[in-house]
């Protein structure tokens, strides 16, 4: 390879400043330029073996796609990635790039990796602005129906898979709006909602169908939907919220994050009265929690008015699993962090929160997940004033399914059993992937099980082999 | 969409409208409620079914006047169309033959509470009804309760019509004399169902009520509609929406309810004061 002269850190990307941000719902970055897309291409390596593509869960092959952007081939390039990733708008935006494709990158030695998430966006953009797809050539109807349940990505990869190989595809979404947490969970300014409508519009292109208002379990049970569909994939995501089960947790004002999210992405409750669903405003906002859920749901406070926006996390920052680029943008609005903190009690008056008490943390030795345990400091109580606190500490599978359906197997913590391989689950005829599959994870991480279960349907439906 | 079929005016506070949805028709049962939004704007509100009709594939909803989505509600007209009706939500009714039961109704929990006392009628229960409102002009459907009673109580607060009293009198006297009543259901206000908790607890007779809390999702996915009972939290939605009496926390539950009535108030006043600009213009 021909040496050559490597600009250390990646093409910085525009975007709205903090100031101005925080009193808008827009999207934060601005994304790249077609010369900022090409300079940013042009510092690949073009590695012989690359690192990234093992480090991308879908393995999409970046370096081809880049080298394409490179060469000014967008179409190509997203093409290319669109073999593996139907979602690239959405994943390019808010995969864990640092711990997947750019972690393991081999400019990470020295300098910053390759821009891969923000070329992925750009690629993806640039194919939005050249106007609606056009719909592939279909192949002729193969006759078999399959059943989708849950239109978040897990769901919508499968649906769009299928309906290219000509089967008859009817996705069941309990909400009004299909998109799963990409609609009620991301908030606008991180994923605006025009793209999830764009994906969600394409796949109703192939012809698949969305039925909305329809929650599985209630209005049909498996067993139900199996007299009229040939095979099912639940997509039904990890949507029940967790809860700290510590005194004054039921006291108004004291959220759970889906609800406090849901509330001001799905029912756009931000634009209050506008839209008439409301939300509490408060000066002070405390969200308990280090993950994605726990940003988007601070810096939403910050949106609706907060003037003081204060994360609650057991550990330290390092061990905070929210992409970099949450943190980083978090810390640039202003958001307080307030590190080794355990909450142990919430107190109000009159059935309004008024105070979390909390107990100081030290590290301790690491924990079964690798992470260094907080141990609690005896008697280092101590109290914090908040109008509003959101928790946001995890979700599992809602068990809505699986008590309706005895022989569907359940493992601990609500997530449905699957062959990874097939991602078939104990009933016949039924795949699951995605978060109910997996406990809460990651956009691609759905999708990639998504993938393996469309596999394994089509060839479920051409064999009827389980 | 879901089109509204019929609408008929039941008092001054509450409209009943028959509403298509095939597929929450399918699998409708006494004690379950639908989730619906009115407009793309409107809030999503837990309504129970009070009737449902298979081969016309609709449901009736009672809808009481209490916020603007309610009010909009109530406005819309035969021919207009519903944004959702998601469901049929909630575990339904247990019903059995127990023998000897009350059903006790208040101001618009009178329609809930019919499709119950029909199905236990139907499964050979002798059934009491006690039905009330504030005053007269608020209450409805004592022909259609009647009909599916072997007794019935109907009462005002203010004496309006029939007696003068609160539910639980009538309730407290049956339960002093008729020691075979099995079982009491009670929909109505959250402070009348709470005080019928308090009536039959000294008796020790189980009560079930159904609760009626701020929902979003009605599918178990936000925890906002959590009540705090003796065993532990629960999510109306998905866990109830029937609830031991006697188990829930009563005071709870009340102040989370009231949790936006100040931004329900802005709602409303905001409201009107668009349509009374509409009407000027
Ligand atoms: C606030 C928040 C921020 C996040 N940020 C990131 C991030 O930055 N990067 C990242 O990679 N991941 C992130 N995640 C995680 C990511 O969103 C999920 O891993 C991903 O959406 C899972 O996709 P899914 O298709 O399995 O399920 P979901 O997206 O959860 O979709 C499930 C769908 O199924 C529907 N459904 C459920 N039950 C039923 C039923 N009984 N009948 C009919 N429909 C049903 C639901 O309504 C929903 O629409 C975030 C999650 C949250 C909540
Ligand atoms: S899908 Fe995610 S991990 Fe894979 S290349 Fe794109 S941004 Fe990286
Ligand atoms: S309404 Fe959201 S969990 Fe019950």
């Amino acid at each position: 390879m021909a040496k050559k002269t490597i600009i250390p850190k990646k093409t910085p990307m525009s975007e709205q400043s903090a100031e101005e941000r925080i009193h808008n719902y827009n999207e934060v970055p601005f994304g790249y330029t077609e010369e900022q897309a090409i300079g940013e291409a042009k510092r690949c390596l073009e590695c012989a073996k690359p690192l990234c593509m093992a480090g991308c869960p879908v393995n999409i092959n970046i370096p081809g796609f880049i080298k394409l952007v490179a060469e000014g081939d967008f179409r190509g390039a997203v093409n290319l990635i669109k073999e593996t990733n139907a979602l690239p708008a959405i994943t390019g935006r808010v995969c864990p790039q640092e711990t997947q494709c750019e972690g393991v990158c081999a400019l990470c030695k020295k300098f910053e990796p390759v821009g891969v998430g923000r070329l992925e966006r750009f690629v993806a953009d640039w194919e939005a602005a050249q106007g609606a797809l056009p719909v592939p050539p279909l192949p002729p109807a193969t006759g078999k129906k399959v059943a989708v349940v849950g239109s978040g990505p897990a769901g919508l990869t499968v649906a769009a898979d299928l309906a290219r190989l000509g089967h008859h595809v009817t996705i069941f979404e309990a909400l009004h709006e299909a998109g799963g947490v990409l609609v009620y969970g991301i908030p606008e300014f991180r994923l605006p909602k025009a793209i999830v409508k764009r994906e969600v519009e394409y796949v109703c292109s192939l012809g698949v169908k969305l039925v909305k208002d329809f929650v599985v379990g209630n209005a049909a049970t498996l067993d139900e939907l199996m007299e009229e569909f040939d095979a099912i994939f639940l997509g039904t995501g990890a949507g029940l919220p967790w809860f700290l089960g510590i005194p004054g947790e039921n006291l108004g004002g004291v959220y759970s994050a889906n609800e406090y999210l849901t509330r001001s992405n799905l029912m756009k409750a931000y634009r209050f009265p506008e839209y008439d669903t409301p939300i509490a405003r408060g000066q002070r906002v405390i969200t308990i929690g280090g993950g994605n859920v726990a940003m988007d749901s601070a810096r939403t406070a910050l949106r609706l008015g907060a003037k003081e926006s204060i994360i609650v996390y057991r550990r330290s920052r390092d061990e905070m699993p929210a992409r970099a680029e949450e943190i980083h943008h978090a810390e640039q609005e202003g958001i307080i962090f307030n590190l080794l903190t355990t909450p142990v009690a919430f107190h109000g008056t009159n059935g309004r929160v008024g105070e979390v008490e909390c107990l100081r943390n030290e590290l301790g030795e690491p924990d079964a997940s690798g992470r260094r345990r907080p141990v609690p400091i005896k008697d280092s109580n101590f109290r914090i004033a908040t109008d509003i606190v959101v928790i946001a500490v995890g979700q599992s599978p809602s068990p809505l399914i699986p008590k309706t359906t005895p022989d569907l197997k359940v493992a601990k913590g609500g997530v449905v059993t699957v062959d990874e391989k097939t991602m078939k689950t104990s009933k016949k005829g039924v795949f699951a992937g995605g978060d109910v599959a997996t406990g809460g994870a990651t956009v691609i991480l759905a999708m990639g099980q998504a993938k393996i279960a469309s596999k394994a349907i089509d060839e479920y439906l051409k064999t009827g082999v389980w | 969409m879901y089109k509204i079929l019929k609408k008929q005016v039941l008092s001054d506070l509450v409209t009943l409208m028959e509403v298509s949805a095939p597929q929450v028709t399918r699998k409708a049962q006494a004690g379950q409620f639908v989730i619906v939004r009115a407009y793309e704007e409107s809030e999503r509100i837990p309504l129970t079914i009070a009737d449902f009709d298979r081969a016309a594939e609709s449901v009736t909803l009672v809808i009481q006047q209490v916020g603007k989505s309610t009010m909009q509600m109530c406005q819309m007209n035969a021919g207009d169309e519903f944004a959702t009706v998601a469901g049929p939500l909630g575990h339904p009714t247990e019903i059995e033959n127990y023998g000897t039961v009350v059903c006790v109704g208040g101001g618009v929990g009178i329609a809930p509470v019919y499709p119950i006392a029909r199905a236990l009628k139907e499964a050979g229960n002798h059934v009491i009804s006690i039905i009330g409102a504030r005053n007269q002009s608020l209450l409805f459907w004592e022909d259609k309760m009647r009909a599916v009673s072997d007794e019935l109580i109907v009462c005002t607060d203010d004496g309006s019509y029939k007696r003068k009293a609160l539910v639980t009198e009538p309730l407290k006297e049956f339960l002093e004399t008729r020691k075979e009543i099995r079982h009491i259901w009670a929909i109505g206000p959250a402070i009348m169902m709470k005080f019928v908790a308090t009536t039959t607890k000294p008796y020790d007779a189980p009560t079930t009520v159904s609760l009626n809390t701020i929902m979003i999702d009605g599918t178990g996915m936000c925890g906002g509609c959590r009540v705090l009972t003796t065993d532990g939290a629960q999510f109306v939605c998905v866990d109830g929406p029937e609830f031991d009496a006697h188990k829930v926390d009563w005071d709870v539950m009340m102040q989370r309810m009231q949790f936006y009535r100040e931004e329900e108030k802005l709602a409303v006043e905001q409201w009107k004061h668009q349509c009374q600009l509409a009407m000027v213009g």
